[in-house]
């Protein structure tokens, strides 16, 4: 059988032995889905800035690291560099009336240029940890998994902090009814702008981690940074949901993305283990997302749906019928 | 308190679907005037409301709140001075938010929005006694979402957060007309007690004239983006429907057109 064929070359142990890898690299992809998660989720905004801003924050980073730059100060001006450009979105949504999913898209192409001037007109750079003091890299991939999952903690941290306060809720209440934030008193634009740096100030520190983990930045590694990132948002929900039912804390909420990042990273392991075409790829994380993104909807379908009601009539006509005859 | 001086506001210019909506109103309230604003489709009652709080800039005229000049101030600072509720319940009130978040959003009007707690805990317990003067049993619910409320619950929140912290000028844009009869009158009872018992100024558009009589000192009757009738005092208590609608095709010369006010009228 050809089947048998394909899982009988199969062993486990190099899936445990990879394992490490990809939870690593899911928690840095879940740092990227937390920084998502205030456009997408508390903005309401799909900003697609961030297939750029991830590029942006690991090129800057490898960059002036390569310059002699210490990889924590590198990280800070990475920061700068994706908040940079978020505002630079939020400028052209806000002032220039240009809709968010474009908006978002002329400045992800517009810093796919940029980060090759960055890079120094190459489309990749490398950057060894033997001759530079990284932050993390594959090389102690248990210290990668502690050190992503410790700045995705503090960054959970300060998230739950920040949404908290009088400022954090003007940004929430902005993206739940605009209408009524304008009536409260709150600039929208100003709000905006704002969540959208702070947004991809967090993207581009994710893009710089994963740049040191895997030792090089690449011009190309944001490309379809928004599908991951809304993938690890999305499974995250779901499966926070089944675990802690409807309402979630929102410690949980900001929790369950990074763990998301973590699980699709796995998922993706299993798939290459599998040793199915690496090409298909993308396919199946097109696949992943939308199945996540369908399942909730399917189910409240299943039981609110036309179809849904011509089942349970046919059902209620048939048990009818069967109490006609028994009475018969 | 509300000086509206030359006030021109036309929609879409120069095209096929050009509306002038409002064609120089000048309107004059005194402190503690509490304005109903009638008129039929289209007469400019809502829009008069959108210029005063700032949606849209309009294209002639001065708008001064409690002599402060506001004509050229966007709608986010015009807040500081207002108090508004929709028509529409879900637009006053943010659904995925708490009720006291909505609360905390609404005591922080016109203040800066900084680094403190969201909400704190003498204002939760201050939220809790305001709750109970709605008597909707929010009081027990204040981290409950907004969007598991029902229509008129939401009304009666937005109108405390409205009012929360006192206005110069309370807008109310036919914020009955999407409830029920039973819920509107009781909405309605409540926005006569907080404006008499604040002594606030507020301006509310409605389509119901029974209404336009009962409330308020003073009634506005619009039509085609002009103020044609205005009156106060004695003469306002004793005016009935009919009246209105006589004085109505005397200052027009057409019949009073509002399909909204037939229903309401047939209702009674």
């Amino acid at each position: 059988m050809n089947l048998l064929a394909i899982f009988g070359g199969l062993d486990i142990t190099t899936l445990l032995n990879a394992a490490p890898g990809y939870i690593a690299q899911g928690a840095i992809w879940g740092i990227m889905a937390l920084g998502l998660y205030i456009s997408y989720r508390l903005l309401d905004f799909s900003d697609l800035t961030v297939d750029g801003s991830f590029a942006t924050g690991a090129a800057v980073t490898v960059m002036l690291i390569l310059a002699g730059w210490p990889a924590w100060a590198a990280m800070i001006a990475a920061v700068v560099a994706g908040m940079l450009a978020g505002f630079v979105t939020g400028m052209l949504h806000t002032a220039l009336g240009i809709a968010p999913i474009l908006a978002g898209i002329l400045t992800q192409i517009a810093l796919y240029s940029i980060n090759l001037h960055i890079l120094g007109n190459k489309p990749n750079q490398a950057i060894s940890v033997d001759k530079y003091d990284l932050i993390i890299s594959l090389r102690t991939v248990n210290t990668a998994i502690f050190v992503a999952l410790a700045f995705a903690a503090a960054l959970v941290a300060l998230f739950y902090w920040f949404f908290g306060t009088e400022a954090g809720s003007a940004v929430r209440a902005t993206g739940c009814n605009p209408n009524m934030a304008k009536a409260q008193g709150i600039n929208i634009s100003a709000v905006k702008v704002f969540a959208l740096a702070l947004s991809n100030g967090v993207v581009a520190l994710a893009g710089g981690l994963l740049a040191q983990y895997q030792g090089f930045a690449d011009a190309q590694m944001g490309r379809g940074a928004i599908v991951i990132g809304l993938a690890s948002i999305i499974i995250g929900e779901v499966i926070a949901e089944a675990i802690f039912s409807k309402h979630m804390h929102f410690l949980i909420c900001l929790s369950s993305a990074v763990f998301g990042g973590i699980i699709y990273y796995v998922v993706m392991g299993v798939i290459l283990w599998l040793k199915l075409p690496t090409n298909d790829m993308k396919l199946f994380t097109a696949i992943i997302v939308a199945v996540f993104l369908a399942a909730p909807y399917l189910k409240n379908k299943y039981h609110t749906s036309f179809s849904a009601l011509k089942r349970r009539n046919r059902a209620e006509a048939k048990k009818d019928a069967l109490k006609e005859s028994g009475e018969a | 308190m509300l000086d509206l001086k030359g006030i021109y506001k036309t929609f879409n210019p120069g095209s096929i679907n050009e509306k002038r909506a409002l064609k120089g109103i000048d309107l004059h309230l005194d402190e503690g005037d509490f304005v109903t604003i009638i008129g039929g489709n289209g007469a400019g009652k809502s829009t008069l409301l959108n210029a005063v709080a700032g949606v849209w800039p309009v294209d002639k005229g001065t708008i001064s709140i409690d002599g402060v000049d506001v004509t050229a101030f966007p709608e986010y600072k015009r807040a500081a001075f207002l108090g508004r509720v929709f028509q529409d319940p879900m637009t006053g009130t943010a659904a995925n938010m708490q009720i006291e978040e909505n609360l905390a959003l609404a005591a922080r009007r016109g203040k800066k929005r900084g680094l403190g707690w969201e909400v704190t805990k003498e204002e939760r317990e201050k939220f809790r006694q305001e709750l109970v003067t709605l008597d909707l049993g929010l009081e027990d619910r204040l981290s409950a979402k907004v969007g598991l409320l029902s229509g008129g619950q939401r009304q009666a929140l937005t109108l405390l957060m409205a009012t929360y912290v006192k206005p110069k000028l309370l807008l109310l844009d036919e914020h009955t007309a999407a409830l029920d009869p039973k819920t509107a009158s009781k909405v309605l009872e409540l926005t006569d007690k907080i404006v008499s018992e604040s002594g606030l100024t507020a301006l509310m558009v409605t389509h119901n004239m029974n209404d336009a009589i009962r409330h308020g000192n003073r009634l506005i009757m619009m039509n085609h983006g002009k103020i044609i009738y205005d009156v106060s005092g004695e003469e306002k208590k004793n005016l009935t429907v009919d009246d209105l609608l006589k004085r109505f095709s005397e200052a027009s010369g057409e019949d009073y057109v509002d399909d909204r006010a037939v229903l309401s009228s047939v209702q009674k």
